[in-house]
């Protein structure tokens, strides 16, 4: 217990910060919510499709808009560290460095439920469909966890890199192919009124890789922002 | 291990880039030890491995009898840095960063401690403005209230008075005394003399990724001084001129 008091502590700390700085700057929000928006208004005009192909495709149009919003929002909240040298300061504090992951990829989580509560009822209203279906708003939660776990770690890798605008997507989008592709087949179901016993291997492939991808970069976020 | 620091024929390599050569350095307690060497002589990497930033290739570190990177996490208890960049966030406020950075070190009786380092870098009445709305004197200021929050028993600095005008240099002067003066002990690197002549109580010059010449300052004229850091700079660039 003793050692998982200043663990959580550092935590909550990283989490306080990110969230605080955050409500002044709304640099990493407004830019997410900026985007995401824009990909919906898009793909609404560019989809101007039947309203049953429209359907079908519509679960790949949310998750790609949130993917890619929250990329952008990945790359942001690492770079608000390594810009100031925050990062070293993060690095020389006698914490373990996991928690200083787990803070940084639980504000990330929060920053893009954020963004996905603003930008569904808009989807919901553009695309014509009910999205507020529980099943499917844990999906949400699940996809955003997976993303946002593998996002952290491979933003403070890249984040050390000259080009760290373009190597996050490039590292990120082949590694979260199993997140995105079970959270659209699993949202997909949802929104064609599936059963449960047909959108269950999704769900349960998605819950596997959550746990597999935030255990994997707890265990590794050490050596990755090692020299 | 009689001595705080002591560092044993440190190498660092960057590839086939030997920064730093089979490097000898101790400091004991209460020391502030100015560390001059020009440019690129490897004064920042020797810092980052002090620090725990970045890994020795070869040789041993120990500070504050922990060996570096082994026991990194009780060497950083025990440190406080500074570095060219202030490691401060812009849109949290002074006391705002200095809370954060108390509740990483597990700082206790974390607010009266807040207000002693404010007033001791004299930024009390800004303690509730952005830090991104300070000058840069006045965030190197705070880089130093937060590198000593934890009450750190050695101080590395990594050029201070980088990009600081004169008055911003004569007042982060003035902590830095002020510090010194409370027995803290203490690594500056300079590549400016003037800037740790009156401030340290020896001076090591770091050329060619070595230590090739060490000073006590008591006693020594300033022109002694010059003269010593001169004298070690050119006879590194002839032993330089010599091999090539």
């Amino acid at each position: 217990m003793s050692g998982l008091t200043p663990f959580i502590s550092a935590m909550s700390a990283v989490i306080w910060k990110d969230l605080r700085a955050e409500w002044r700057s709304r640099e990493v929000i407004s830019a997410m919510l900026v985007f995401a928006l824009l990909v919906i208004l898009i793909f609404n005009f560019a989809l101007d499709l039947q309203p049953n192909v429209r359907a079908g495709i519509s679960s790949g149009v949310l998750w790609v808009t949130l993917a890619f919003a929250g990329t952008l929002g990945l790359n942001r909240s690492m770079a608000v560290e390594k810009d100031r040298g925050c990062l070293d300061g993060l690095l020389l504090a006698p914490v373990d460095r996991a928690a200083i992951y787990l803070g940084k990829a639980f504000a990330n989580l929060l920053f893009m439920l954020l963004v996905a509560l603003i930008v569904l009822p808009v989807y919901g209203i553009l695309y014509n469909t009910n999205l507020l279906i529980p099943g499917l708003l844990v999906v949400i939660l699940l996809g955003s966890e997976g993303y946002v776990a593998v996002g952290t770690l491979l933003s403070s890798m890249a984040v050390q890199a000259r080009t760290r605008d373009i190597l996050l997507p490039i590292l990120l989008f082949p590694v979260a192919v199993p997140v995105v592709v079970s959270a659209v087949k699993a949202t997909g179901g949802y929104l064609a009124g599936l059963g449960w016993e047909e959108i269950q291997p999704w769900f349960t492939l998605l819950v596997v890789y959550d746990v597999i991808f935030t255990s994997v970069a707890f265990m590794v976020f050490d050596s990755v922002v090692e020299e | 291990m009689s001595s705080l620091i002591e560092v044993r024929s440190l190498v660092k390599r960057f590839g086939a880039k030997i920064v730093l050569r089979q490097l000898n350095f101790h400091v004991e307690t209460g020391e502030f030890v100015a560390l001059l060497g020009p440019n690129g002589a490897g004064k920042t990497t020797f810092l980052r491995i002090l620090a725990s930033l970045a890994r020795p290739s070869l040789g041993e570190v120990w500070v504050a009898g922990f060996r570096l990177p082994q026991q990194a996490a009780h060497v950083r208890r025990r440190l406080g840095v500074v570095s060219h960049q202030p490691l401060l966030y812009g849109d949290l406020s002074a006391e705002e960063n200095l809370r954060f950075y108390g509740r990483m070190y597990a700082v206790k009786d974390l607010e009266a401690r807040i207000h002693e380092v404010l007033e001791l870098v004299g930024l009390v009445a800004r303690r509730r403005d952005l830090v991104r709305t300070f000058s840069r004197g006045m965030q190197q200021r705070l880089a130093i209230g937060r590198a000593i929050l934890h009450d750190p028993d050695v101080l590395l600095l990594d050029e201070p008075h980088t990009g600081l005008d004169q008055d911003a240099c004569d007042m982060l002067d003035g902590v830095l005394r002020q510090i010194a003066g409370q027995g803290r002990t203490v690594v500056m690197t300079s590549h400016d003399l003037a800037r740790v002549e009156d401030l340290a109580s020896r001076f090591d010059v770091l050329t060619g990724g070595r230590i090739t010449a060490s000073q006590p300052a008591d006693g020594l004229p300033r022109d002694g001084l010059l003269a010593f850091y001169r004298q070690a700079l050119e006879s590194q660039r002839s032993l330089q001129g010599a091999t090539r």
